[in-house]
C-alpha cells in the first residue's frame, strides 16, 4: 500500500513528511467503528522509511464524522512509534483528544497484566493428577463433614428448618413420580420384549414374568430410578447450592454460626435417602406392570399364571436387595449433588460446571457401585 | 455517535429534546407504581432520576430502555416513539444506547475484553485484533488498563462497575443510562466515577441519564432531574437539582435534597 493510499472516496488516510523530522497523518471523511479501524500499514511504512522521525502529528480538518475508531487508531500509532518519537495529538478532534487523554490518564496498575504462559503438556498432566488427588481428598472430607452433621442430627442437635425438609421430600419424592413412571414402565416393556423373543423359542414364554420381576426388583428398578434422580434432583441440588454460593447466601449462614452442611446439605441428603427406596419400590411395581402388559397382552399368558410366576420370582432377597441398593444410590446422588454445589465457583458459568460435574459424578458412582454390588452379591450367594 | 455534526447541533439548539417521556404510567399488574410521568431529557444533559427508596426509579429506567412495557404512555427517542416501534426498530434505537447496571451485569464466563467485544462483534466488521484494540481503549477509558484478560469474578465490585461502563460505551452510544452508579462505592471512587461520567459525556457528546439518590453526585454532575414521589405516586419536581434544593414547591423535595432538613419558607 502506498503511503497516500485511498480506502474509499469518502474516507482518506495519508501520511506526509513535514520539515523537522515530522510525520503528519492526515485523515478525512467518515471514520466509524462499523467501517473498521483506519489502517496502520501506511504509518508503519512511513516510520520504517524515515528512521529519524522525531514527531508524529495528526491532521483531521477533513474528518466529517468519527467515533472511538480514531482514538483507537491514535493509540495504535503511539504504540507503533519508538520511544524517541513524540506523539502530538493536538490535531485530533476535540472530543477524541479528551478520550485519548482520559485513556492515558490512569497508569497501568503494576502487575495487572499477567505474562504467565500456560503450563506445558507434562505440567498439565501433573496438575491434573494433583487435582484428582485434591478432588478425592475433598470428597472424603465432605463425607466426613456430612457424617458429623448426621451425628448432630441423631443427637437431635442439627439445625435446619423442618419446612425445608418437607419441601425437599416433595421435590425428590412426589414430584419425581411422573418421570419415574415413564422410565420404569418402558424398562419393564423392553425387558419383556427382549425376554419374549428368546423364551418363546423354547415355548417358555411364561418365564417372561420371572425375568421381568427378577430384573426389575433386583437391578433395574434401583438403577434406573437412581439415574433419573441423578439427572433430576442431584443436578438441582448442585445448581441450588451453587447459586446460593454465588449469592453469598452460604457466607451469610456461616457468619451466623449456622453450618451450611446442617442447614442446607442435611435436609437434601435426608430427603433423597428417604425417598429413593420408596421410589424404587414404586419403579419395581410399574416395571412389572409394564412387563405384564406384554406378557398378558401379547404373549397370551394367562393373567393368573403370570401373577403367580411374578409373585414367586419376587423373593424377599431380590426385593430387599434392590431397595438396599436404591438407598445407597440415593446417598451417592445426594452426596455428589451437594458436594459439587458446595464446591462451585462464584460465577454463573461455574454453577453450570458444578451441575454437570454433579450429574457425571453421580452416574459414575452409581455404575461403579452397581458393579461392586453384582460381585458382592455373587460371592455372598444372595 | 460523536459526530462533529451532532456536536454542532448540540451547540446550536441547546434545548433540543433527546428523550421524551409522555404521560407514562408504570404498573406491576394492577398495582400502579407511578402515573402521569411527563418530562424531557435534552441533548447533552446529565439527567438525574431521583426519589426515595422503592419509588420506582429503577423501574422508570427499565421502561426507558424497553425492559418493561408501560401500562400507559410512551417513551420517545429523538421524537420517535420507542414504545410503538417494531422490535427491529427498537433494536436499532438501542444500538445508540449504553446501559450500566447496578452490579455491572458483566457476563461471568467472559474476560473483560471479551465482554466489551460482544457488541463490537455483533454490530461492526472489526477483525478480532481490532476488537481487542478497541476494547483495550474502552477499558483504559474507565481506568482498567491491563485488566483485559481478567474475569469479572477476579476484580472488585467497583472495578466491575467500571468494566460494565466500558461495555456500555463500546459502540459510542449517544445516550448513557446508569442504574445507581455510586451504590457500594467509596466516596473517592464515587467522585472519580462522577468525573468519568462528565468526561465521557463531553468527549462522546452523549446524553446521560442516572438513577441515584446520592446527593453528592446529584449536585456534582446533574443539570436536570425528575423527582418521583412514592406517596403521591407521581413526579413532583422537574428541573435543575441545584435550583430545586432551594426553590422546589414541595417541601418533600427540599427535604430530600437537604438531607431531611428542609429550610423553612
Amino acid at each position: 500500500m502506498s503511503p497516500e493510499g485511498e480506502q474509499t472516496p469518502q474516507r482518506e488516510l495519508g501520511v506526509s513528511q513535514e520539515p523537522g523530522g515530522e510525520l503528519r497523518v492526515r485523515l478525512s471523511g467518515d471514520w466509524y467503528l462499523r467501517h473498521g479501524l483506519p489502517p496502520l500499514e501506511a504509518v508503519r511504512q512511513a516510520l520504517a522509511d524515515q528512521p529519524d522521525t522525531r514527531r508524529i502529528a495528526f491532521a483531521t480538518e477533513g474528518v466529517t464524522g468519527w467515533d472511538s475508531s480514531i482514538v483507537t487508531f491514535a493509540r495504535q500509532v503511539a504504540e507503533l512509534c519508538p520511544d524517541k518519537v513524540e506523539v502530538d495529538i493536538s490535531g485530533l478532534p476535540e472530543g477524541a483528544r479528551g478520550l485519548y487523554e482520559l485513556a492515558e490518564a490512569v497508569p497501568e496498575r503494576e502487575g495487572a497484566r499477567s505474562d504467565e504462559k500456560g503450563p506445558s503438556f507434562l505440567e498439565q498432566i501433573g496438575l491434573a493428577t494433583l487435582a484428582l488427588r485434591d478432588g478425592a481428598v475433598d470428597m472424603v472430607a465432605f463425607v466426613g463433614e456430612v457424617s458429623v452433621a448426621m451425628g448432630q442430627l441423631l443427637r437431635g442437635r442439627a439445625r435446619f428448618r423442618r419446612v425445608d425438609l418437607g419441601l425437599m421430600l416433595q421435590h425428590s419424592g412426589a414430584d419425581a413420580l411422573p418421570i419415574v413412571t415413564l422410565i420404569s414402565l418402558l424398562v419393564g416393556l423392553i425387558l419383556a420384549f427382549v425376554g419374549a423373543v428368546q423364551l418363546e423359542q423354547f415355548g417358555a414364554a411364561v418365564y417372561v414374568a420371572d425375568l421381568v420381576a427378577i430384573a426389575m426388583t433386583r437391578e433395574m428398578g434401583a438403577m434406573m430410578t437412581a439415574i433419573v434422580m441423578a439427572g433430576r434432583t442431584g443436578a438441582a441440588f448442585a445448581a441450588q447450592l451453587g447459586s446460593m454460593k454465588v449469592n453469598q447466601e452460604i457466607d451469610a449462614l456461616r457468619t451466623m454460626g449456622i453450618s451450611p452442611l446442617e442447614y442446607l446439605v442435611l435436609p437434601r441428603m435426608l430427603a433423597l435417602s428417604l425417598m429413593m427406596p420408596l421410589l424404587c419400590i414404586y419403579a419395581d411395581l410399574v416395571g412389572i406392570i409394564g412387563g405384564a402388559v406384554i406378557g398378558i397382552g401379547m404373549l397370551d399368558v394367562a393373567p393368573t399364571t403370570y401373577i403367580q410366576h411374578t409373585i414367586e420370582a419376587t423373593t424377599f432377597t431380590n426385593l430387599f436387595g434392590g431397595i438396599f441398593k436404591a438407598s445407597v444410590y440415593g446417598v451417592l446422588v445426594a452426596l455428589s449433588g451437594c458436594l459439587r454445589g458446595m464446591q462451585s465457583g462464584d460465577s454463573a458459568s461455574a454453577v453450570g460446571d458444578a451441575t454437570t460435574a454433579a450429574v457425571v459424578t453421580s452416574i459414575v458412582l452409581i455404575i461403579c457401585t452397581s458393579g461392586l454390588f453384582a460381585v458382592l452379591f455373587y460371592i455372598l450367594d444372595i | 455517535m460523536a459526530t462533529s455534526e451532532t456536536a454542532d447541533s448540540r451547540r446550536s439548539e441547546t434545548a433540543a429534546e433527546h428523550l421524551g417521556v409522555r404521560d407514562l404510567t408504570m404498573a406491576y399488574g394492577s398495582f400502579v407504581l407511578q402515573r402521569g410521568l411527563d418530562f424531557s431529557v435534552n441533548r447533552g444533559d446529565v439527567f438525574i432520576i431521583m426519589g426515595g427508596s422503592g419509588c420506582g426509579k429503577s423501574t422508570l429506567l427499565r421502561h426507558m430502555i424497553g425492559l418493561k412495557e408501560p401500562a400507559q404512555g410512551e417513551v420517545f427517542y429523538d421524537g420517535e416513539s420507542f414504545t410503538r416501534a417494531s422490535d427491529d426498530r427498537r433494536n436499532e434505537i438501542l444500538r445508540s444506547v449504553g446501559v450500566t447496571y447496578q452490579t455491572g451485569g458483566l457476563w461471568s464466563s467472559m474476560t473483560l475484553a471479551e465482554n466489551v467485544s460482544v457488541p463490537l462483534g455483533e454490530y461492526t466488521d472489526l477483525t478480532p485484533a481490532e476488537m481487542r484494540e478497541v476494547s483495550a481503549l474502552k477499558l483504559a477509558l474507565v481506568g482498567l488498563r491491563g485488566f483485559e484478560d481478567y474475569y469479572p469474578s477476579q476484580i472488585s465490585g467497583g472495578m466491575q462497575k467500571r468494566a460494565g461502563l466500558a461495555r456500555a460505551i463500546a459502540l459510542d452510544p449517544s445516550v448513557l443510562f446508569f442504574d445507581e452508579p455510586s451504590a457500594g462505592l467509596d466516596p473517592i471512587s464515587s467522585h472519580l466515577l462522577d468525573q468519568l461520567i462528565l468526561q465521557l459525556r463531553d468527549s462522546l457528546g452523549a446524553t446521560v441519564v442516572i438513577v441515584t439518590h446520592e446527593l453528592a453526585s446529584i449536585f456534582a454532575i446533574g443539570n436536570n432531574s425528575v423527582f418521583l414521589d412514592a406517596k403521591s405516586r407521581t413526579m413532583i419536581a422537574h428541573g435543575d437539582p441545584k435550583y430545586l434544593r432551594e426553590h422546589a414547591e414541595s417541601p418533600d423535595v427540599r427535604a430530600f435534597l437537604n438531607r431531611g432538613s428542609a429550610p423553612e419558607d
